[in-house]
């Protein structure tokens, strides 16, 4: 006993946090995450107009281990998981995991509720893009690659670049209201010849429609592989200066007098938003919402500091984009709804929920 | 050496020129005093210092020009407490105090645990650690005051710029504060250089008072000097009657020049 009670007493190995108070992430939501994004990648992969079990779904992921002797699975079934169903999930959580992260980031550096990807004008630059792209030239190819999402990751980084440009000619980036003014008036004017491109083409309106309301490409592995390096860049840069974005939120002037630069932060921070937010927007078009009601969501539920929003927004917005596409090609099946109606659709309740629900003043 | 000097020191904001030909030295471990009526240039000399403001002259920390240094070389050599920090809701004591520490990370770098323990001690000596995850926002005006000389402290400069550590505080949280930066003053050897509105006050806890007026510099000198009627008279256009400390130590009390009839 007495031997036991010793063990018991002998301090902890790990010695508890010197300093409380501080931000972490709370194994029970990353862990909710998780299961969260497991759940949403299963019942994307699941649920289709072809039936295919979950048990065929494994059988096909295990079947290439040489020592476990599986046999392989139905090469059509195995078509449409590998081919259509998969990258299609996984485009799915690379796009909702960027636009939430993105969305996030834009709330930090411009210290605004409100911000979401789109704030500098990058919807509006890739509508342009798209729109001209498919008004002009449908079909067309350049280096093997559709000439619309090219066209709108143009548009979106043009847009982005101009808006910044113009912000810091207006008030030399002393204050984050002239950009977001040149964002405004960037995203007008973009928005202005974008519709009148629109009207002048009618034949292609359903087109544009469809592109500008945002849709995952069924185009096999091709799409993952165009936005991935983008996001990979843009979401490292984001978790890295998850600790910058904290900072930010004490004003440009305190923060550099603590020796860090408010322009550096906020200039690579934009432009690592904007590279992923212009890759995943050119391949899927302008998903409205997700930046805006996951990270919030989160700050509700969990905390305000960027160290929870952006590892929690990541892994939530993927999750949250799965379901919507899930939803999107099964609700009015065998049409395909455009998947930013989704996300708005079931988005919106969801958050005015959760807004009543917490406490409001957390924003 | 953490001496400042200020040489030939102008500083204007666009056109109006706030602080002209300016010429100031405060050795280390002393508290200077900025004086002078509303619009002297007292924050804006700090904010100089700081370098969050373009000035003309060159300003020294010890060997070093101000301009020559980087952002984060600075800030852990000048450490600034604002007169209205922006303390963001829902933020905890513990992650405030520890953005101090900022200035000895790199842009991707994270805390550790040496980081830890020195806001751990900050806290401590500041009577902040039983409130250390309370969010900024639940706190009183003389325990923020404390939070924001905390972070500065975080930063382990050995210049410290305080405006008004004394506005919209009580007069026991006033004295607080004052016998506060004194005493850290003391145990870790920091210049002290604050802007102050209450004379009373700067005459009492100030080495030095530099008192301004439309941004030049009309006197300089301990308290007695300084303080003195007729200077306050001409240069605040005040009537206030000056009463001899502890020694070099002064208290201003206005006084009404024609107090009116008391009808009973």
């Amino acid at each position: 006993m007495l031997i036991l009670g010793r063990r018991f007493a002998r301090p902890a190995r790990r010695p508890a946090a010197l300093l409380q108070g501080l931000p972490y992430l709370p194994w029970v939501w990353a862990g909710a995450g998780f299961v969260a994004l497991a759940g949403a990648a299963v019942l994307g992969v699941l649920v289709g107009p072809v039936h295919i079990g979950l048990g065929t779904v494994v059988q096909s992921f295990l079947a290439p281990i040489p020592w476990l002797h599986m046999t392989a699975i139905d090469p059509g079934q195995a078509s449409i998981l590998w081919s259509l169903r998969i990258p299609r999930v996984v485009l799915g959580a690379i796009v909702g995991a960027m636009l939430a992260a993105a969305g996030a980031a834009y709330q930090g550096v411009f210290r605004n509720p409100l911000a979401d990807p789109y704030l500098l004008g990058a919807a509006a630059g890739a509508n342009l893009g798209a729109t001209l792209a498919i008004a002009f030239a449908p079909g067309s190819t350049l280096i093997g690659v559709n000439v619309v999402p090219l066209a709108g990751f143009a548009g979106a980084g043009l847009a982005v670049a101009g808006a910044y440009a113009l912000g810091q000619t207006v008030t030399g980036l002393r204050n984050t209201t002239g950009l977001i003014l040149a964002g405004v008036a960037i995203a007008a004017f973009f928005n202005a010849v974008q519709t009148y491109v629109q009207q002048a083409q009618t034949s292609n309106i359903r087109q544009v429609y469809s592109w500008i309301l945002g849709r995952l490409v069924t185009a096999g592995w091709d799409g993952v592989l165009l936005v991935l390096p983008y996001v990979v860049l843009s979401i490292a840069v984001i978790v890295l200066y998850r600790r910058l974005l904290d900072a930010l939120s004490v004003g440009d002037e305190e923060v550099t007098s603590l020796g860090i630069s408010a322009r550096r932060v906020r200039l690579i921070v934009v432009v690592a938003a904007t590279l992923g937010t212009a890759a995943v927007v050119a391949i899927a078009g302008t998903i409205a919402f997700v930046g805006i009601i996951i990270p919030h969501t989160v700050r509700l539920l969990v905390g305000r500091s960027y160290r929870v929003v952006i590892p929690l927004s990541l892994l939530f917005g993927a999750a949250f984009l799965m379901l919507a596409d899930t939803a999107a090609r099964t609700v009015a099946a065998p049409a395909e709804l455009p998947i930013g109606v989704i996300t708005a659709f079931v988005g919106a309740p969801f958050f005015i929920v959760v807004m009543r629900s917490t406490r409001a003043a957390a924003l | 050496m953490s001496d400042v000097v200020l040489t030939n020191v102008g500083i204007a904001y666009e056109s109006d020129v706030v602080v002209s030909g300016l010429d100031l030295s405060i050795s280390s471990g002393e508290w200077l005093a900025l004086i002078g009526p509303n619009g002297a240039g007292k924050t804006t000399i700090l904010r100089a210092i700081a370098r969050l403001v373009a000035y003309e002259g060159e300003i020294r920390i010890g060997e070093q020009a101000v301009s020559a240094l980087n952002g984060r070389e600075l800030a852990r050599q000048v450490a600034m407490v604002m007169q209205e920090p922006h303390m963001p809701d829902g933020m905890s004591v513990a992650q405030y105090v520890l953005l101090g520490r900022s200035p000895h990370l790199t842009y991707f770098g994270k805390e550790a645990r040496r980081d830890q323990r020195i806001v751990s001690d900050i806290l401590e000596r500041l009577s902040l650690q039983a409130m250390a995850a309370r969010p900024l926002d639940h706190l009183s005006g003389g325990e923020r005051q404390r939070a924001a000389i905390a972070r500065a402290l975080a930063q382990q400069a050995p210049i410290l710029l305080i405006d008004e550590p004394t506005s919209s505080l009580d007069v026991g949280r006033q004295q607080e504060v004052l016998e506060l930066i004194d005493a850290l003053r003391a145990e870790q050897g920091l210049t002290v250089i604050a802007a102050m509105h209450d004379l009373t006050l700067a005459g009492q806890y100030a080495d030095r008072l530099a008192l301004l007026v439309g941004g030049k510099l009309v006197a300089l000198g301990p308290p007695a000097e300084v303080l003195t009627e007729p200077a306050i008279a001409s240069h605040y256009h005040a009537h206030v009657q000056v009463i001899s400390l502890n020694g070099s130590g002064r208290a201003v009390v206005p006084v009404r020049s024609h107090p009116s009839e008391v009808t009973p």
